[in-house]
């Protein structure tokens, strides 16, 4: 099967090895991937900030760049519930039912990276070898927006050599929220200092997410704190494999 | 003042336009997939009712219809209740001998709310239980009297049937469609003696009302 | 004896943005362990309760539903309650702003040469601002539940829905007691507390002449209005005085009488987290020689036709008030009640003020943010209330308000600035392939050592209690290209 992938422009400029993990994976497990070069960003980042009519341009390239794929994969749950809870909203803002249209045809096609291994792909075991100590935190909208269920864990579950620990009161929101982060400053800081000290109760050296927005905050705190303990996206836990995985 | 609803009334028209003028209310679709009556046996449904109602620190005895009289006068006598508050339909053989009863609105006479207030305790029946919640339901009709007279003493003495029993809150909602119709009597749902949280989440019970409930469930 | 209370976002004036209010209380170690523990504790009970229902989504469905249905023909609702509450001996009255609802509580009050009145607690009261009112007017206005008369005794505004003295401790508790209650004696225990508190009351209960209260709904097809409650002052205050007046937003209103089977069960389940609360008192207009004798109903707007006419913000409306929203955010646990300058706050205030009082005011529009969009207060909401897609709505509005001002400040707004300069950049390919090189260049001064330690202007918020890693040499799209283009 033939997918498109939307790497995001947060990976495409800040974790480009979360990018080329997932086209890794994908490939090992008999996927082929295009990447549409003309995309850029989602418009999450302003449409959540409350500049919409601005993210309108954003969802019409998104739509006109991935509308031909059968399915579009994305390593961010955020992103992919930006597409499919959202880009309606965005469509009655302009007033443009044919917008629309696409946007609910589009919508049931594009994935976060582990419900489309899980429930489409029908993989679980996907070969990884990872012989690390890790905790995974849930991110917010790959478990109440996309409702992904346990298809992270699933996933994890499966690869060799590693130690998976659970993360004391994971559903609690790290404090990032995008914007967020900026605008409520002391708010998102009192928040990553909770989530922070459950990750260190778990004593792993790793903490993984779906999404590098999270780990770019939590791993910021962790590392600003000399913690030593890394943060790595899901997709690259998953790429890992006991011969390296380097092609 | 029919200044003011006109206005608020035309605002609501503005304000739903976008409702077309010919949708009903009927035709905004309400699904009630809610369970609507208890599956579980009567048998069930009555333990349910006394295991819920004294989760909430009233006390619960299950007497037949023959022992209730003498369980009511060890009520009255454990709680040391000698003046009594009952309503003015209350069957004359509950009360036990020795006990002052003072029958409001005997003679058309309410009592005060002093006389209320300085009194030991109040027994009445009830207009049904609930038992999914462990409520009973008061309906101001049979042997329950006006609201007052369960609100101001400090301890309550009710008597439930087994047959006023029901299992959901849907099916005592059902039937007090008739008590609220027309004229409208006031419904009190009481689950427990009152309480509060209100200091450090620490519950505290007994704060207005009846502070001690005490019930006898009568087969 | 109503300490003033410091303003809030129906008051007249500015009140802070919640930014700058949440600083204070997130460094009151006090409040963020009793907040904390507090939330927890609610919100294990609160699953624990729902758990015990098979039908609770059926549920959620249902309360969602009815009140969709309600709020699309609340006109003819609102007219039907009319007719019932009157027909049942009831009068209602209308007031289009807290102005006029507090005049017509008062008029009643005086009418009837009263100089002290009891209340149950009312949010609805509370953003009036009528017992300053009532105050105005010569008339001593005495709270009833447990922690409205200590926030009022000490002059302070609620900080939680359902619990609004929960930033208070027992020791705090007591020396106010001591000071105004006219006790001499009193230990912290709350049982002590709460006997102090109930020996106070019973007096005024049993002399006052006119009761007010808030109502949680009200019946169309009967005209039956309800109070939920759990110490018994609901009761006390709406049976005892010879006159009730109930003051109650228009949204209130429920079809009909068997829909309180679906509410009655929503409610005390999501607010206190028990199968029932202690008493819910359902009263249909006056009944004779049983509790008052007149009755008012005053149906208030009060910036509730404008929620309503905004169609993603109109199921704000749905709101039973029940907190569970408030239980589960991650944010309100944090920063307490009294950060969001409102009598309404948690996620449900933080999209119910601004719609009352209007888009446009800086206090109020900050409260749209006031939030990481971690969706869990949708999760728990027993209405269905689309809390996060509200809040995304009301930003953009906040946005859209301040754009199309065509103010001067508007236009220099660098927040705007650059929310103009990103979005040409990702509207095209080569613009963004070249701002993603200039970060990489651009981010020369500040990269030491493999890591960024601080960054200048808004953005240092960052960098004041996290590492940031610097941007990589190579785009993904660059290794694209280099390895599978």
């Amino acid at each position: 099967m033939r997918v498109a992938l939307f790497i995001t422009c947060f990976n495409d400029t800040l974790f480009p090895e979360t990018g080329v993990a997932t086209v890794r994976l994908l490939e090992r497990l008999g996927v082929e991937v295009d990447f549409p070069e003309e995309q850029t960003c989602c418009g999450q980042m302003h449409f959540n900030t409350g500049y919409q009519r601005e993210a309108i341009p954003l969802v019409r390239r998104f739509v006109e760049i991935f509308g031909g794929y059968e399915a579009i994969v994305a390593p961010s749950g955020s992103c992919v519930g930006m597409v499919r809870e959202l880009y309606a909203m965005a469509a009655d803002l302009a007033g443009d039912p044919a917008l629309k249209r696409e946007v609910e045809a589009l919508a049931p096609r594009v994935f976060e990276l582990s419900e489309f291994l899980v429930n489409r792909l029908g993989v679980e075991d996907v070969g990884a070898y990872y012989p690390h100590r890790v905790t995974y935190h849930p991110t917010c909208h790959s478990l109440r927006m996309l409702k992904v269920g346990d298809a992270p864990l699933k996933l994890l579950r499966a690869v060799r050599g590693m130690d998976l620990v659970e993360l004391p009161e994971a559903e609690q929101c790290c404090g990032f929220g995008g914007t967020f982060a900026i605008k409520n400053a002391d708010t998102s800081a009192a928040m990553l200092s909770d989530k922070i000290r459950h990750v260190l109760s778990t004593e792993s050296e790793v903490c993984c997410a779906g999404d590098n927005s999270c780990l770019l905050h939590i791993g910021g705190g962790l590392r600003r704190g000399r913690a030593g303990v890394e943060t790595v996206h899901l997709a690259q836990i998953l790429a890992s494999t006991a011969d390296g995985g380097n092609t | 003042m029919s200044d003011a609803r006109a206005e608020i009334l035309d605002r609501i028209r503005d304000a739903t336009r976008d409702v077309p003028g010919t949708e009903r209310p009927e035709d905004v679709l309400v699904e009630r997939g809610y369970r609507v009556e208890d599956e579980a046996s009567r048998a069930e449904i009555v333990e349910r009712f006394a295991e819920y109602v004294a989760e909430y620190d009233a006390t619960v005895h299950r007497v037949g219809e023959e022992e209730l009289n003498g369980a009511i006068r060890e009520a009255l006598e454990r709680r040391s209740v000698n003046h009594l508050v009952i309503p003015a339909d209350l069957p004359g053989g509950w009360v036990p001998e020795g006990v002052e009863a003072m029958r409001d609105g005997a003679d058309g006479k309410l009592l005060t709310k002093e006389e209320l207030d300085e009194s030991h305790g109040v027994l009445t029946g009830c207009a049904w239980g609930i038992a999914q919640t462990g409520t009973i339901v008061l309906d101001a009709g049979e042997r329950q009297g006006r609201r007052a007279i369960t609100l101001l003493p400090d301890y309550h003495l009710c008597v439930v049937h087994e047959e006023q029993i029901l299992g959901l809150v849907p099916e005592a909602i059902r039937k007090l469609e008739a008590s609220v119709e027309g004229e409208g009597r006031a419904v009190t749902f009481i689950s427990g003696p009152s309480a509060t949280a209100d200091i450090e989440l620490d519950r505290v019970q007994g704060v207005h009302g009846p502070r001690t409930l005490d019930v006898l469930i009568v087969s | 004896m109503t300490a003033t209370r410091p303003p809030d976002a129906f008051s007249k004036g500015k009140t802070p943005t919640f930014e700058q209010s949440a600083k204070a209380s997130l460094s009151d170690s006090q409040l963020r362990r009793n907040l904390g523990k507090a939330t927890k504790t609610i919100r294990e009970k609160r699953a624990v309760a729902v758990g015990e229902l098979p039908d609770w989504e059926e549920l959620r469905e249902a309360g969602r539903a009815i009140k969709e249905r309600t709020l699309r023909h609340l006109g003819e609702y609102l007219a039907q309650l009319e007719e019932s509450v009157t027909r049942a001996g009831g009068q209602v009255h209308w007031a289009r702003d807290a102005e006029e609802a507090n005049r017509i509580i008062s008029g009643i009050a005086k009418g009837h040469g009263a100089r002290e009145v009891v209340k149950v607690k009312s949010i609805a009261t509370d953003e009036t601002k009528l017992n300053e009112h009532l105050e105005d007017e010569g008339i001593a206005a005495f709270e009833t539940d447990l922690a409205e008369l200590i926030i009022q005794l000490a002059g302070e505004t609620s900080s939680h829905i359902l619990v609004p003295a929960i930033h208070k401790n027992r020791a705090e508790i007591r020396d106010l007691f001591l000071k105004e209650l006219d006790v001499d004696d009193l230990s912290d225990d709350p049982k002590d507390l709460t006997e102090a508190a109930r020996l106070y009351l019973r007096k005024k209960f049993l002399s006052a002449k006119v009761g007010i209260s808030g109502a949680n709904f009200a019946v169309a097809e009967t005209g039956t209005v309800c109070v939920v409650e759990s110490e018994g002052n609901g009761r006390m205050c709406t049976t005892l005085p010879p006159v009730l007046v109930t003051l109650m937003g228009i949204e209130k209103v429920i079809p009909v009488w068997r829909d309180f089977e679906v509410f009655m069960q929503l409610l005390p389940r999501s607010s206190t987290a028990e199968r029932m609360n202690p008493y819910t008192s359902l009263w249909t207009g006056v009944s004779r020689d049983d509790g008052p004798q007149e009755f008012h109903l005053v149906l208030m707007d009060n910036g509730r036709t404008d929620v309503l006419a905004d169609e993603i913000g109109r199921q704000t409306l749905n709101c039973i008030r029940c907190s569970a929203c408030l239980n589960v955010c991650p944010v309100y646990e944090r920063t307490g009640g009294h950060a969001y300058n409102s009598v309404y706050p948690g996620p449900i205030g933080a999209i119910l003020t601004p719609q009352l009082v209007g888009i446009g005011k800086p206090g109020p529009d900050s409260l749209p943010y006031a939030s990481s969009l971690c969706g869990a207060c949708y999760q728990v909401c027993p209405v269905k209330i689309n809390i996060p897609e509200v809040l995304v709505h009301l930003r953009g509005r906040v946005v859209r308000h301040k754009q199309d001002s065509g103010t001067l400040k508007a236009r220099l707004d660098p927040e705007n600035a650059a929310m103009q300069a990103m979005a040409k950049v990702f509207a095209d390919r080569g613009r963004f392939e070249k701002a993603q090189k200039a970060a990489r260049i651009g981010q020369w001064p500040f990269a030491r050592d493999g890591n960024i330690r601080r960054l200048p202007g808004r953005l240092a918020g960052w960098t004041a209690v996290r590492d940031l890693k610097p941007v990589p040499e190579k785009t993904f799209r660059r290794w694209w290209r280099e390895n599978r283009g």
